[in-house]
């Protein structure tokens, strides 16, 4: 994270590929509508997948992961400082315009609140799967598409809690119960992931 | 026993050790095979519903079941080379995931074939056929992250982080696509109570399933084998093996 840029893009490309979805299946609002929560859902995990691709890249390439795998503190909790500030950076931001991309979509206004309220704690989860990805694939090259084949299964979970809880808030149904399992979630990998991605990252720096 | 497990930790003995377990084990698994398949194919009853297409499952079940417990081999396997640094941990790992891969592919292809005539589609999104699908996908990202490594210590390192938060991750993936849709039946045979399945046509499956356990264990060490080979091609232990044969 070192340009505004690097904070724009992936709201932009969650914009522009919103912006696709209706060109493709056509402008009816009653069926935009239906597919609005797990089109908004499928897209905040690609962008999330992009951007996690960079999260160590320039870390690493400056030489500043080595100081900080020598740094007096555990791996673990230095990769977790720096996720959360990508988080900030990225997940938190696109959870907040989320509604906003909703209410475009024709998403019923009760969906709104459960959208943004189950992106902000999705996001968590996004980054830090998406976190570990990066750490594993780090020091290979076109280390890409390798990436996606390593976190999309991971996430599955976190797309179905997500976009079932949306659901559930549109049909007048019960969403705190599913905002709850992805925040059991979130809670659950910000304790263990870290941990992961601190092995993963002396494993990069020592091949 | 302690000696036994350190002993299997260096490679000329694993190796001398699993030639022999290789060869009494491989009649064993192809003696199973042929006769779980013919009591299957040929003797059990019909299904009174589905006729003969449910035969299938003589293949298909028993590829399903060792295609998970295939991922907690390499997951374990994972762990002990992270913990203790044994060489033939690695070895391990990086030969189950290919296995179970294939596998995995096969419940997901036997199943397909048979939900044609049953279903009436080869593919629905159903919780148990996605989940195995996403299965595939956690296989595959190993094997490909192995490969990706040119250094194969750090590749086996890092498959193994791989591993551990897969294994973590599985069973609240199958949790979260299970609540998600179901169209699969529940699992007919269970340990306690009454299976729904007949015995005529459990005892077979079983017995396929055991084939199935044995030719998983005889193809990872085969494939172990070929990998120490390839990696020991200059130790002298090797040379000595193929110059005195």
């Amino acid at each position: 994270m070192t340009s505004p840029a690097d904070v724009a893009n992936p709201l932009l490309f969650f914009f522009m590929v919103i912006t696709l979805f209706p060109l493709g299946l056509g402008p009816d609002p009653a069926r935009l509508a239906t597919l609005a929560p797990g089109v908004l859902w499928v897209v905040a995990l690609l962008a999330s997948l992009m951007v996690s691709a960079k999260l160590f890249a320039s870390d690493f390439e400056d030489g500043s992961l080595e100081q900080l795998a020598l740094a007096p503190y555990p791996l673990a909790v230095t990769a977790l400082a720096e996720v959360s500030a990508h988080w900030l950076a990225t997940g938190f931001l696109l959870a907040l315009v989320s509604p906003i991309f909703g209410v475009m979509l024709g998403l019923p206004e009760e969906g709104l609140l459960t959208l943004l309220v189950s992106l902000l704690l999705g996001t968590v989860c996004l980054t830090l799967i998406g976190a570990l990805g990066s750490a594993l694939t780090v020091n290979i090259r076109r280390g890409g598409l390798l990436l996606s084949l390593l976190i999309i299964p991971l996430n599955v979970p976190v797309l179905i809690f997500g976009t079932t809880a949306v659901r559930e808030a549109v049909l007048g149904g019960n969403p705190e119960s599913w905002l709850a399992l992805l925040g059991g979630l979130a809670l659950g990998s910000v304790v263990v992931v870290p941990l992961a991605i601190g092995a993963a990252l002396r494993v990069s720096l020592d091949s | 026993m302690w000696t036994f497990i350190h002993k299997l930790g260096s490679p000329p003995w694993f190796f001398g050790f699993s030639g022999t377990l290789v060869r009494w084990l491989l009649p064993i698994t192809v003696t199973l095979l042929l006769v779980g398949a013919i009591w299957g194919l040929l003797v059990a009853p019909p299904d009174f519903r589905q006729g003969n297409s449910y035969r299938i499952i003589y293949i298909h079940v028993p590829a399903a079941v060792v295609a998970l417990a295939g991922y907690y081999v390499m997951a374990f396997a994972g762990a002990v080379s992270l913990i203790w640094r044994i060489k033939m941990a690695d070895v391990t790992m990086r030969a189950a995931a290919p296995v179970g891969a294939v596998l995995t592919a096969i419940a997901l292809v036997t199943g397909a074939i048979w939900g044609k005539p049953t279903w009436g589609t080869w593919w629905v999104w159903d919780a148990r056929i996605t989940s195995m699908l996403i299965l595939l996908f956690l296989y595959l990202g190993v094997v490909a992250l192995f490969e990706a490594y040119e250094n194969k210590t750090a590749a086996a390192r890092a498959c193994a982080v791989l591993s551990l938060v897969g294994m973590v991750n599985i069973p609240i993936i199958y949790k979260s696509v299970d609540w998600w849709y179901s169209l699969h039946q529940p699992a007919s045979i269970k340990f306690t109570g009454e299976s729904a399945i007949d015995s005529s046509m459990l005892y077979p499956l079983l017995l396929m399933i055991v084939a199935f356990y044995c030719l998983f264990t005889v193809t990872l060490l085969l494939n172990m084998r070929a990998e120490l080979v390839w990696t020991h091609r200059e130790s002298g232990w090797l040379k000595q093996l193929v110059g005195g044969s």
